[in-house]
């Protein structure tokens, strides 16, 4: 069916509504890419044949949805219209979720429990990781079916579209973005109205929006949890950006790593094109838009736009070097505006809330709600939105739960690996594009790694500037040869072979690749380095001048030895070494062979905790190995 | 054809639109070093050496020449202390591949370059892709390219078109300021000839 006016795509809105009962119990499942990880698949078909054996086809409704966040908890459920929420959803307990639908009860044993408190929370919202976000663009992923454009439509999609098409000029909406402030969430914060008027007014007839999905970032996955969950929002906001900039044409330049993504996002584009929200004379316009799928074969540096470009042309993904800017002429030499997938999602909510509405929240620079993914050690791993300006604070421990196993925050590292860590006392930082790039990080597209006190701060710039080794294209010299000294210094200093002078070297190959390289992966690859300098310079001096590890993290600077006083002779420690480096036996104290011994920390790992006698040290001699005629335990007689 | 004033190192200096800064500079006497740079090729901006200071708007940056465009009223400085240093640093790092090559140690005279300062690494290739552009848009053979990248790309003949089209050509032999070209060349030759 092809809707022909804005007045069509209304009607069959409220047809669409018509037929769904708002008190009609749905369940839905989130079918991500995390929860389907976890087994989000079998839990749906389960909950399905239940439904069915149970005679109640008429009567519930099933769903799967995109991501919700809380992937720390999958498989996530929520059943509507009561929104309890149930995590870590098993099929086994299918039968008793369904029984309690009937029921009108709720299954006690499937609710978030709060560590704290103890107290049990039933719905979606009274859980403190949701409680604490402010969820405009990430909320819908978890209210429709991730394949259905009718469910997308029944919560009031495309409406933005059909406000546009009807009644604004594209100066109009222009006007509005503008206004709302919107900064690119894919990594620069380039404010979004000014890139597209520059296309708008570029000359020329033929122009191009395009999406950046290209999210490669380690760790980092807001875009593909939109693409997968709600691709209709993305396409929306690009469709209306092509009207305001004068393109009749999109692209979407989607990662190889996401099929889901793909997936979905092509059925979306099918589904538009059937109601005529895509292809020629859209809603009766006299708007023409066609967009275009474009899967990326694995390249980081693709994701940096003149590379994302040069891809799409078919051509080796090499950045271009540039001092024209790509809204100006980029794909093709034609205009073309590049926005990331989190972007393109928050347009149709700007046009259809106003650009008030959107600055209501964020700091002076920063407008709206930022996704962030928050990973590493953090208790609630998952996908977060938060209005611009929470602190890092109130993420890291009122959202994320805080830090697991009672151990101490040592830094939170963000905007990807080019980002930066930021140390505790930064901790009442304002997150904001501003406000983190002057904290020496960025905001990047929102990966948000958690590290505690066991993590050396000089192994994380290592293994950051690594990866971008790796994803160099490998064109220009600054980044390629600078990233490829500078990754040899710094595994050299975790192993403990650092000499006076390589910080020094190091700052040096850091100017030459800010300044001088092609693309922003250059220009921006040392952050890691610089980053942990600036905060814990005194680590990098440990590595090099004590031969020490302070985090006791480094394997080359670590040694084990296990405390004489406290070893049991329990054994365990000795048979499950690998290189036979413990000595040791029935009765005999055991005793750590340091040649032998490879680090890899097995004996402190086994060794009971009501022992504790294996000792991780760094930087100091181990103690020598007690006589042998000591080693032997005498152990009173259990009396009788 | 259109003229642009602008100023090189404090000397007036006539390009045509359309020139980058570096052709305009060449065009006057005065010399930037360059390393991927070629006449009859496009710019390319990979080895970064031709880097230089513009002034235009108020704002200064850096640029690398071969890339970018005279503009009427821009002012340019070709030595500074930070284009030296970086200078310096890129041919360091170059250095570590191709200690002995001509080019490199004439450059790094000139800007005080520690041919040891890194550790020495296996190919000599500094990847400026001459050969690779050459074949590619002068003669239009695409007898040798690029393969992989990062850290791992290196320059490569594709045997099938190398065996008919390089051995009547080897132009791109000169152009080679490392001599790795005829290396990699050498050892195609001998592998097809088994």
């Amino acid at each position: 069916m092809k809707l022909n006016t804005p007045q069509d795509l209304e009607k069959l809105r409220q047809d669409i509504l018509s037929k769904r009962d708002p008190d009609r119990p749905c369940i839905s499942i989130c079918v991500g890419t995390g929860c389907l990880a976890f087994g989000a698949r079998e839990v749906i078909e389960a909950i399905r044949a239940e439904i069915k054996t149970q005679g109640l086809d008429a009567e519930i409704d099933t769903k799967g949805t995109g991501c919700p966040g809380f992937c720390e908890r999958g498989p996530v459920m929520v059943i509507y219209p009561q929104e309890i929420c149930y995590l870590q959803v098993k099929p086994e307990d299918a039968p008793e979720i369904v029984s309690a639908i009937k029921a009108g009860k709720v299954v006690e044993r499937l609710l978030y429990v709060d560590p704290a408190t103890k107290e049990k929370a039933t719905r979606e919202s009274d859980i403190p990781f949701y409680q604490n976000q402010e969820r405009r663009v990430i909320c819908n992923n978890i209210r429709i079916d991730s394949k259905s454009i009718d469910d997308y439509l029944a919560i009031g999609g495309y409406s933005a579209l059909a406000k546009v098409l009807s009644g604004m000029t594209p100066e109009a909406v222009l006007e509005e973005i503008k206004k709302s402030n919107l900064r690119g969430r894919g990594g620069a914060g380039f404010p979004a109205g000014r890139k597209w008027e520059g296309s708008r007014n570029a000359p020329g007839d033929t122009k191009y929006v395009l999406v950046n999905a290209d999210e490669g970032d380690p760790g980092a996955f807001m875009d593909r949890a939109l693409l997968e969950g709600n691709p209709h929002a993305v396409l929306e906001g690009l469709i209306i950006g092509g009207y305001t900039v004068g393109a009749r044409e999109g692209y979407i330049y989607v990662r190889q790593e996401y099929p889901l993504a793909v997936e979905n996002v092509n059925l979306a584009i099918t589904r538009a094109e059937e109601y005529g929200l895509l292809g020629e004379n859209i809603l009766g316009s006299g708007f023409d838009f066609k967009v275009i799928v474009h899967r990326g074969a694995g390249a980081f540096v693709c994701g940096e736009s003149t590379a994302l470009m040069t891809a799409l042309e078919g051509r080796v993904g090499e950045p271009r070097p540039k001092y024209i800017r790509s809204n100006v002429k980029g794909l093709w030499q034609k205009p073309s505006v590049l926005n990331n997938v989190e972007t393109w999602a928050n347009v149709p909510l700007i046009i259809n809330r106003g650009a008030d509405w959107f600055t209501q929240i964020g700091t002076k620079g920063s407008k709206g709600t930022k996704i962030f993914s928050l990973v590493g050690k953090i208790k609630n791993t998952g996908l977060v939105e938060v209005p611009m300006g929470m602190t890092l604070r109130d993420i890291i421990y009122k959202i994320g739960g805080g830090i697991p196993g009672g151990k101490k925050f040592k830094a939170v590292q963000t905007g990807g690996p080019s980002g930066g860590c930021i140390p505790e006392s930064l901790l009442d930082l304002q997150v904001g594009f501003d406000e983190l790039t002057d904290a020496g990080s960025m905001m990047g597209s929102g990966g948000m790694i958690v590290m505690d006190e066991d993590t050396c701060m000089v192994d994380v710039a290592r293994y950051f500037i690594e990866f971008l080794t790796d994803e160099s294209c490998g064109k220009c010299v600054p980044c390629r040869e600078g990233l490829r000294q500078m990754h040899k210094i710094l595994t050299r200093i975790t192993e403990g072979k650092g000499r006076e002078g390589d910080i020094e070297t190091l700052e040096e190959l850091s100017e030459v690749a800010v300044e001088a390289s092609l693309c922003a992966l250059g220009k921006s690859a040392p952050n890691p380095f610089l980053s942990t300098l600036r905060y814990f310079r005194d680590e990098y001096e440990a590595h090099i001048q004590d031969k020490r590890c302070p985090a006791r993290s480094c394997q080359a600077l670590t040694s084990y030895y296990i405390d004489p006083e406290k070893c049991q002779a329990c054994l365990i420690c000795m048979k499950k070494c690998a290189s036979k480096a413990i000595d040791g036996g029935k009765n005999k104290i055991h005793v750590i062979d340091q040649e032998k011994c490879t680090q890899c920390g097995v004996c402190l790992d086994v060794c009971p905790s009501r022992f504790g006698a294996v000792v991780k040290i760094s930087g100091e001699p181990v103690p020598p190995p007690i006589p042998e005629e000591q080693r032997t335990i005498v152990r009173k007689k259990k009396e009788k | 054809m259109k003229k642009i004033r602008m100023q090189i190192d404090e000397k007036e200096v006539v390009a045509e639109e359309g020139m980058t800064v570096l052709e305009a500079a060449l065009q006057a006497g005065i010399s930037i070093p360059t390393l991927c740079y070629h006449e009859k090729l496009e710019p390319f901006g990979g080895c970064r050496l031709c880097m230089v200071e513009v002034e235009s708007g108020g704002r200064t940056r850096l640029v690398v020449s071969c890339v970018y465009l005279a503009e009427e009223g821009l002012v340019v400085r070709t030595r500074s202390e930070k284009i030296d240093k970086i200078r310096k640093v890129i041919l360091e790092l170059l250095l570590a591949h191709a200690p002995d090559s001509p080019k490199l140690q004439e450059y790094a005279a000139e800007y005080g370059a520690d041919k040891n300062r890194f550790e020495k690494e296996a190919s000599f290739c500094v990847h400026c892709g001459l050969c690779v552009r050459y074949c590619a848009e002068v003669k239009q053979k695409h007898a040798v390219g690029f393969i992989d990248r990062g850290i791992r790309k290196e320059i490569c003949f594709i045997p099938e078109i190398a065996a008919k089209e390089c051995p009547g050509c080897k132009e791109c032999f000169e152009l080679c300021p490392t001599s790795y070209l005829q290396a990699a060349y050498v050892l195609v030759e001998s592998l097809a000839s088994r």
